[in-house]
């Protein structure tokens, strides 16, 4: 019964989702469209840090290769935007590879700072170089269009998220519910047992860093025509920083409470404009405060990887169950 | 050849900063295996305090004397120690048991609120700070070496050196170096194992305080993001001389100045930063035990 109010609840979200463009004026519908934006965003970085707990405290680089990618491709070599998409994607893929693969090795704080290094890399790179166009940026990249209509309203670019958006949830879902994402959990919650159960730990973290870097470049292309220009500024520590601060406070490894940390990181910011010089003070006393009395996220993450398991192979011991539920509460603790 | 000898000389100044931020951080990670994000913030905490004693001092008529900038700079190191243990009681101690994650992630939002406090507390824009150090001094094989860098290489070297004599000589020294080893058994053995982690940090607090006191007084100008980079770059001194080594953290964070300012030299100034990136990545990669580490690799 719950199983079928949780569609019902989905299924008016997506009908909300779909008629918000006629129902709010302009302003809100960008506020939307960038929430949208960090729901892809978030739920990349989720793969990452929420399944298999790897800090990426640089997340926004790959947003930028992904923009910036794009615009290269757009402005100089004049491809189609839907060509330089996967472009785009498999370059994120073999930067995600590059930067990970010397430091997965390593300790898991290590990520974190090398992350944070190769994020500022790659902004001081897109401020340095001439092709990116130094702190200016790429402007004038054209809009992309399907057939003969072309891609130029706030409405188009809503509903071009939008579907990102829910592919990017689904996908993330599905990633969390199958074999890889058993794996990636069991790396989290304990590296050496994952191992000697036959996961290649070092393999399954890259998979997982390429896959958070890919969903972010995708992110990042879509952002660069959305905007038609980009700078540097849009990709510094903040960025990843925002980021990452939707996946904790909705919930690590939990596919809607990410979701809802995203529209929270970027709805709480509107409504709060009074207060705009506070905001990133509250934002850092939330990262504490969350960690030390709700480590588990506003919607936590319930582990519906035991109930499908369950449902698919009804041979299930009850014993595996109830050591899923114990990792669970450590996870929690 | 002079510029050899500058590079050398203003190498060795920001080097000097390094290592003394650089000390905080591989004190901290010795003794509870946590990388403090905030520590950077600290720095700049040291120069915003620094930069208040300083205008309080010279705003009531005196001007600040050599006693003056003296007694700030220990006043400083005080109070921002004391706010690293208070940090470290209400933020970190309650995790210390939980996931690596989330202590991790406590010390990012300890960073954010540190900024964006200091923004709060002394504005945005760039403060001047209160103070104009002589730029005379001894011309050296051609380069000029001003009598400020010597001072500041000499108060950094005394303050490593104290830091030495007292991690090496006395009694809470001692128990700092038997909870890295081993904390269970420090607290079985009687030892306030979470009063050392305090004195910890507020040794490590007040070295980054010192630092940025005087890298204010050096450069001039202080700003609430000035922590950030230079945080960055101080645990990459500490990852080159080996994290957890005391005499590693000095010898790594001189030289990343030196290699930074010839990195600068070479390439011009706007890759500097992806110079000492580029650096860690590569110690990351090829030795991370750095050059003085022992310790092999560990796992989560």
């Amino acid at each position: 019964m719950s199983l079928s109010r949780k569609k019902i609840s989905v299924a008016l979200l997506l009908i909300v989702l779909c008629l918000l463009p006629f129902l709010s004026n302009n302003y809100w519908l960008d506020v939307a469209t960038l929430a949208l934006f960090y729901v892809v965003l978030a739920q990349g970085l989720n793969v990452v840090v929420g399944f298999a707990g790897l800090l990426d405290l640089g997340y926004a680089a790959f947003f930028a290769v992904g923009a910036y990618t794009t615009g290269i491709l757009m402005t100089v070599y004049h491809w189609s935007f839907w060509l330089t998409l996967p472009v785009a994607m498999a370059f994120a893929a073999v930067v995600g590879v590059i930067v990970g693969a010397p430091t997965l090795r390593l300790r898991s704080d290590y990520l974190a700072i090398v992350t944070l290094g190769f994020g500022e890399i790659i902004r001081i790179l897109a401020i340095n170089l001439s092709i990116t166009g130094s702190a200016s940026g790429i402007y004038g990249i054209p809009r992309p269009s399907i057939g003969g209509y072309v891609l130029s309203g706030q409405m188009d670019f809503y509903y071009l998220i939008l579907i990102v958006a829910v592919l990017a949830v689904l996908a993330v879902r599905r990633l969390g519910t199958s074999r890889l994402g058993r794996a990636w959990m069991y790396i989290r919650e304990d590296e050496d047992a994952a191992e000697a159960m036959g996961i290649n730990r070092i393999n399954m973290k890259l998979l997982a860093y390429s896959i958070g870097a890919v969903i972010g470049s995708m992110a990042g292309s879509i952002f660069a025509v959305k905007m038609s220009a980009i700078a540097p500024l849009s990709f510094s520590f903040t960025q990843s920083i925002m980021i990452l601060l939707a996946v904790v406070l909705g919930g690590l490894g939990s596919i809607p409470g990410v979701v809802l940390g995203a529209v929270l990181v970027i709805a709480l910011p509107e409504l709060l404009r009074s207060v705009e010089d506070w905001r990133y003070l509250i934002f850092g006393a939330a990262l504490v405060a969350m960690m030390i009395f709700r480590p588990q996220g506003l919607w936590p993450a319930r582990y519906e990887v035991s109930k499908t398991a369950s449902r698919v192979s009804p041979s299930v011991r009850k014993g595996d169950e109830a050591d899923v539920s114990l990792d669970v509460e450590k996870y929690n603790a | 050849m002079d510029i050899l000898v500058q590079t050398l000389a203003d190498g060795l100044v920001i080097g000097a900063f390094y290592s003394l931020i650089a000390l905080g951080y591989t004190m901290v990670f010795g003794i509870i295996k946590l990388l403090n994000f905030a520590h950077g913030d600290l720095y700049m905490l040291g120069a915003f305090v620094g930069y208040t004693l300083l205008s309080l001092l010279s705003g009531s008529g005196t001007g600040a004397g050599l006693m003056g900038i003296v007694v700030v700079l220990l006043l400083t190191m005080v109070i921002v120690g004391l706010i690293g243990m208070g940090i470290e009681r209400v933020a970190y101690r309650p995790l210390l048991l939980a996931p690596r994650l989330s202590i991790l992630i406590t010390a990012l939002g300890v960073s954010l609120f540190l900024e964006n406090g200091s923004m709060i507390a002394w504005g945005a824009q760039y403060q001047v700070y209160p103070l104009q150090l002589s730029h005379d001094g001894w011309n050296v094989l051609g380069a000029q070496i001003t009598y400020t860098q010597m001072g500041l290489v000499l108060i950094s070297a005394l303050l490593m050196l104290g830091l030495h004599q007292f991690i090496s000589r006395t009694l809470y020294g001692k128990a700092m170096r038997a909870i890295a080893h081993d904390q269970t058994a420090c607290h079985l053995m009687g030892i306030d194992v979470h009063k050392v982690i305090g004195l910890t940090f507020f040794i490590g607090a007040s070295l980054a305080a010192g630092a940025g006191t005087m890298a204010g007084a050096y450069y001039g100008t202080v700003n609430f993001m000035m922590g950030f980079i230079i945080g960055l770059k101080a645990f990459t001194a500490a990852v080159l001389g080996g994290i957890g080594s005391i005499p590693g953290a000095m010898l790594g964070g001189l030289l990343l100045g030196m290699m930074e300012t010839a990195g600068t030299f070479v390439f011009g100034g706007s890759w500097k930063d992806v110079v000492a990136f580029s650096l860690l990545i590569l110690i990351l990669v090829l030795r991370p035990t750095g050059i003085m580490g022992e310790k092999v690799t560990e796992r989560m």
